[in-house]
């Protein structure tokens, strides 16, 4: 059997194809949260008015720490991948322990973000909130629904990356077989990109 | 090749590491999780069609016959879930696209092998949910595959279990279409160029692009409904300034591209058989190609033609009318070349081919009656009326359950290495055509002449039709019997099938009936499109 004549190498040595797998799971992701961003510009083109108001309620303060978390986040991401394709482990353990820190970092301060609102009686179905007009309503049903959901998947990006963390400290995951943490990172930096967009939608434009 | 050469195990001897039932659970071969997907639909198709047939039966008097209205109202959600999210849907992909599709690209299995079984321990578990759901909590979910809301919201039915169901169903249908995308792009074997590649593939290409992109919308929408119903978001509720209307979008954004996902195999199944038993060349291979990924396309545009008497504006509801009407072309192209390919070809009419005659025929009715429906006009007079229940059977079963089971008597020697009773499977095949029409033709007559669907009762005047409807479902209910019968049957003492017992031309044909464990013993080159006879 001549060279030529071999069927493709094992999947499981395809990097090429658990690329392709991974941008088409990501591109399943951008469509989950499209749903919502549907129901976003649907809900502020009816209700501008309410929106504007209830925005202000937000404090950019904590959501721009972490903006910054995130991103800081998603730079330790990088690096550590950076290290570990030169072969140099150590580094690279130490930036992904940092990353999954910093998006515990996230959640803590979610936390007292979430904390706060609702102890202001502000949380769906609250009588305090359908007090508000609806478009208020609206807003902070988005804002819970919407940052819930990307704080699971921060959740689960935390997860993901202490499997890889235990996969690179086991030498699984190694100089040369690199493809799952490039997997998991390209993971976080969705995570991360969507924040980009929810930040400004909920914080920035009142 | 050496004398003293052995033929390689099959992949039915081949049982890995386990032994047992974990042979088949645990296993990452593709064939394997082909056939444990194949006996799963079946066994949850089989349930669904004894629904449907105690609804008919419900449904031969007017007023109670059998059951309550709140039983029927149960039955015809716990119907349509089941064949909908757990029979076509994952339906040609799961089960035949598992099995052949590799073999059929000179691959030795698919791109992610194990993501493969996930996606098969996610389905089984989406199944038992759904089957949880109609025991537990408010009992049977009675909203209708659609789930609209603001019902859906409010019923104390088992809703949110149900729906849960669904979205684990969707995500198993997520991965495979991401499996098979990837599989195709990245495994074809030395020389299968794009254009090299047989229609089934390319079928299963253009279907799992819809599954990647359609399939999340639905997710979400569930999601939705879930939080809707457990903490009152409010996004669909006008009282707290939602709209019910933005879920009939959500969800038909993806469930119109789900129709896609559920004909477009079945369609590459018709366009692997008519070449082989008209014996020449498919006619127009690259408009077949291209019809599919412009279905594909178009159909992700064509959603609000569900919604005509929703609440819409009328520039809104001409402009999905004229998209719907486009997307009829490429599948009448598809109609146009099938035809064409039987023109002048030695025509061998073995069991699989009268599965294509019958798809054609019925498909055809269900395409057409879907124009009636898609014209503006039309549709106000037949909306929400048998007439809609007719025209899906008719693609539904007439098209996608006839190709599956054309693909079940296609490939049935490929997968298991026996032959069955073709004289038995010709009587099955003409029987389930004849209860085919008996069953829906009928219903396409009762609703122009107006009678709602998901109604447990009627008017004295429909009775008749009604009658001669549920007989239909008993002869589709015997047909079903024997062709079983027939097959399983043959599973034990039918005889040993050859390699290439149809004279086929593609790659599945080459190798042993059934195939060795990673499908080639010699990696193989192509050299030449895939119905080309030497």
């Amino acid at each position: 059997m001549s060279a030529e004549t071999e069927i493709k190498a094992a999947p499981h040595g395809d990097y090429v194809g658990a690329k392709v797998g991974m941008w088409l799971f990501l591109v399943t992701e951008v469509l989950l949260f499209g749903g919502m961003f549907l129901l976003y510009s649907v809900f502020r083109s009816k209700y501008p008015q309410d929106f504007h108001e209830a925005a202000k309620e937000l404090s950019v303060a904590l959501g721009a720490a972490n903006t910054v978390i995130l991103l800081t986040s998603s730079l330790t991401m990088a690096l550590s991948i950076g290290y570990l394709r030169s072969g140099k482990k150590k580094p690279s353990v130490l930036f992904q322990t940092a990353t999954i820190l910093l998006g515990f970092a996230f959640l803590v301060n979610k936390y007292f973000e979430w904390g706060a609102k609702i102890q202001h009686g502000l949380y769906p179905d609250s009588p305090e909130l359908l007090a508000l007009p609806k478009g208020e309503i609206l807003f902070y049903g988005l804002y819970y629904v919407m940052t819930g959901l990307h704080g699971l998947h921060v959740i689960v990006g935390m997860i993901i990356l202490s499997v890889l963390l235990v996969f690179t400290s086991k030498d699984i995951v190694n100089g040369h077989s690199f493809i799952k943490l490039e997997n998991g990172g390209l993971y976080w930096h969705l995570v991360d990109l969507i924040w980009i967009y929810l930040f400004p939608l909920f914080y920035l434009i009142t | 090749m050496s004398a003293g050469y052995q033929a390689p195990k099959s992949f039915l001897d081949n049982h890995g590491k386990s032994s047992g039932a974990a042979a088949w659970i645990l296993s990452t071969d593709h064939k394997r999780i082909g056939i444990l997907y194949l006996c799963s639909m079946l066994t949850f198709f089989s349930v669904a069609v004894v629904i449907g047939l105690l609804m008919r039966i419900e449904l031969i008097a007017a007023g109670k016959t059998i059951m309550e209205a709140k039983t029927y109202n149960a039955f015809f959600t716990v119907h349509g879930m089941i064949m909908i999210f757990l029979f076509i849907i994952p339906g040609i992909p799961a089960a035949f696209g598992n099995f052949i599709m590799p073999i059929q690209i000179g691959a030795k299995d698919v791109a992610f092998p194990r993501l493969n079984l996930l996606s098969w321990w996610l389905y089984i578990s989406g199944g038992l949910i759904a089957v949880l759901s109609l025991f537990t909590g408010g009992g049977a979910p009675d909203t209708g595959w659609t789930f609209y809301a603001p019902y859906s919201i409010r019923t104390g039915t088992n809703v949110s279990l149900a729906v849960f169901a669904a979205f684990v169903l969707g995500f198993s249908s997520i991965l495979t279409g991401l499996n098979f995308v990837t599989t195709i792009h990245r495994m074809r074997a030395p020389g299968m160029t794009w254009f090299r590649m047989p229609l089934f593939p390319w079928s299963l290409y253009a279907t799992g692009w819809v599954q990647i992109v359609a399939t999340p919308v639905l997710a979400i929408t569930l999601l939705l409904l879930i939080f809707e119903r457990s903490f009152g978001v409010g996004f669909f509720d006008p009282a707290k300034g939602g709209d019910p209307i933005l879920f009939e979008h959500l969800f038909w954004i993806y469930s119109h591209p789900a129709v896609y996902i559920m004909i477009l195999p079945a369609m590459g199944v018709i366009s692997e058989i008519v070449p082989v038993f008209a014996r020449k060349g498919i006619f127009g291979y690259k408009a077949i190609v291209l019809s599919s990924l412009s279905i594909a396309g178009v159909g992700y545009l064509v959603w609000g033609h569900h919604m005509f008497t929703s609440g819409m504006s009328d520039t809104s509801r001409w402009i999905f009318s004229l998209l719907t009407f486009i997307v009829a072309v490429p599948s009448g192209v598809k109609v146009f070349n099938w035809v064409s390919s039987l023109y002048k070809g030695s025509i061998d009419v073995r069991p699989p081919f009268l599965y294509v005659m019958a798809f054609i025929f019925l498909f055809s009715i269900g395409g057409l009656t879907g124009l009636i429906n898609g014209a503006l006009s039309t549709n106000i007079h037949i909306h929400g009326t048998y007439f809609i229940v007719g025209h899906f059977h008719y693609v539904m079963f007439g098209g996608t359950g006839i190709a599956f089971f054309g693909a079940l008597h296609f490939w049935f020697p490929k997968m298991f290495g026996r032959m069955y009773s073709e004289k038995i499977a010709r009587v099955a095949v003409a029987l389930l055509f004849i209860g085919l029409n008996t069953l829906y033709f009928p219903m396409l007559v009762l609703g122009w002449q107006g009678m709602p669907r998901r109604y447990y009762d009627y008017l004295p005047q429909f009775q008749p039709l009604n009658v001669i409807s549920t007989i239909g479902s008993w002869i589709v209910a015997a047909a079903l019997i024997i062709m079983f019968t027939n097959l399983i049957r043959s599973l034990f003492k039918g005889e040993k099938a050859a390699g290439n017992p149809w004279d086929g031309t593609t790659l599945e044909w080459t190798v042993s009936s059934p195939p060795p464990h990673e499908n080639f013993e010699e990696g193989p080159v192509i050299t030449h499109g895939p119905y080309q006879r030497t």
